[in-house]
C-alpha cells in the first residue's frame, strides 16, 4: 500500500516536472545554502531581541558584577550608599544561609520571583543601587541572575550589580568566613 | 622491674587518650556531613507519599543526591544514576533524591519525564543543615553500609571516582 502510494505520488511529480535553461540549473545549487544563511540571520536575530542590553550574558569580569569581596567591604563601609541585596535564587538556600540585610525574592527563573522582583523595586529610583544574587550552582548555570538582570534593565535601573559567585554560595561566600544568617 | 611496669602503664594510658580523642572526633565531635562521621538519619515522605527514611536503607551503600529541577549539572547527572540503581540496585546500592526544589510539581513532572527509578523527596532547610548545609546543587554523599558518610561531592561528580568509589563501597561487607 505504501509503496503503491509512493509510486502514485513519484509519477505525480514527474507529471508536473517542467525542463529549465542550463543557468536556473547551476543556481539551483545555491539554494540550499541561501535558505541556510536566511536562517542563521534570523536566529541571529532572534537572539539578539532576547538580550537587548547585550550584557545579559553577564561573563565573567564584567562591569555589571561585583566580586564577594567587593562586595563585602561594601556592606562593611561606614560611608557611601548602601545597596539594596535582593536574593532571586532557591528559598531552600536562603532559609539556610543568606546575606545579612538581603531581601528573599524568589528564584529568577521563575514568573512568581520576578513579580515579586518587579513589585519590590517599583517605588525605588531608577539610580540605586542594587545587588542581585543567588549561588545555587555553577556561574555559567545560574538560571536566576540573568533573567532578574534582565528584568530590572528592562525597568531602567542604571545601578545593578550582580554578585559573581564563581561556584556556589557555600564555596564562594560561606566557606570564606563571610557573614551569614539563617531564616527567612 | 616497677619501672618497666609504670612504662607500660604509662603507654597505655597513652593509647587510651588517642584512641578516645580519634573516636571523639570522628563522632560526637565531627561537624554535620563530614567524612567518616555518621549520616543524619530523616524521616520524610516521598513523591508518592510513602515514609522515606535513611534507616530503612541500614547495610546498604547509600548515594544521597541533593538536587533540583532548575539546576543544569543535576540534572546531568539524574539518568547516571537511573543507571546505577539499575546496575548496582541488586548488590546493594540504593539511591535517595532529595530536591531541593521550591515547588514540588515541577519534581513530580520531571520524576516521571525521566522515569526515575529510586525514591525522591523533597527537601528542607533542616535536612541540609544536618548534612553540614546545601549552599549549592548539585551536592551528592555516599553513605557506606555502616552508616558512616565514605564520600560527598560538591558540583557534578566525576563519573569515573564515583562509579570506583561505589564499586569499592559494594564489596565492603
Amino acid at each position: 500500500m505504501a509503496a503503491h502510494s509512493r509510486t502514485k505520488g513519484a509519477s505525480r511529480v514527474e507529471h508536473l516536472q517542467i525542463p529549465l535553461p542550463k543557468q536556473a540549473l547551476a543556481l539551483r545549487g545555491f539554494v540550499p545554502a541561501i535558505l541556510l544563511f536566511a536562517l542563521a540571520l534570523f536566529a541571529a536575530a532572534t537572539i539578539r531581541a532576547q538580550s537587548p542590553s547585550g550584557v545579559s550574558e553577564l561573563a565573567p569580569g564584567s562591569a555589571q558584577l561585583i566580586n564577594p569581596d567587593e562586595l563585602l567591604s561594601l556592606l562593611q563601609s561606614t560611608t557611601g550608599e548602601k545597596p539594596l541585596v535582593l536574593s532571586v535564587g532557591p528559598s531552600l538556600l536562603y532559609m539556610q544561609a543568606h546575606i545579612p540585610g538581603a531581601e528573599y525574592i524568589g528564584a529568577g527563573s521563575a514568573k512568581p520571583g520576578l513579580d515579586k522582583l518587579r513589585a519590590r523595586v517599583k517605588s525605588l529610583r531608577h539610580d540605586q543601587l542594587i545587588i542581585l544574587y543567588c549561588g545555587c550552582c555553577p556561574w555559567s548555570h545560574c538560571p536566576n541572575v540573568r533573567p532578574a538582570y534582565n528584568q530590572l534593565a528592562a525597568m531602567g535601573f542604571t545601578h545593578v550589580k550582580v554578585l559573581y559567585i564563581a561556584d556556589n554560595f557555600g564555596t564562594d561566600w560561606v566557606d570564606k568566613g563571610y557573614p551569614t544568617i539563617k531564616g527567612q | 622491674m616497677r619501672k618497666i611496669v609504670l612504662s607500660i602503664v604509662v603507654i597505655a594510658i597513652a593509647v587510651a587518650v588517642y584512641e578516645g580523642a580519634q573516636h571523639h572526633s570522628h563522632s560526637k565531635g565531627a561537624p554535620p556531613g563530614a567524612l567518616d562521621s555518621p549520616a543524619a538519619t530523616f524521616a520524610v515522605q516521598d513523591l508518592d507519599g510513602k515514609p522515606l527514611s535513611l534507616a530503612g536503607y541500614r547495610g546498604k551503600v547509600v548515594l544521597l543526591n541533593f538536587w533540583a529541577t532548575w539546576c543544569t549539572p543535576c540534572r546531568g547527572e539524574i539518568p547516571q544514576f537511573i543507571d546505577y540503581q539499575s546496575k548496582y540496585g541488586p548488590q546493594g546500592l540504593q539511591l535517595i533524591g532529595i530536591s531541593m526544589d521550591d515547588d514540588a510539581k515541577p519534581v513530580h513532572d520531571f520524576y516521571q519525564q525521566f522515569k526515575m527509578n529510586y525514591p525522591v523527596a523533597i527537601g528542607s532547610a533542616s535536612l541540609a543543615e544536618s548534612y553540614g548545609g546545601v549552599l549549592g546543587l548539585p551536592v551528592t554523599f555516599l553513605i557506606g553500609r555502616d552508616g558512616r558518610i565514605a564520600a560527598k561531592y560538591v558540583g557534578a561528580a566525576e563519573i569515573p571516582i564515583l562509579q570506583q568509589k561505589i564499586e569499592a563501597l559494594l564489596q565492603s561487607k
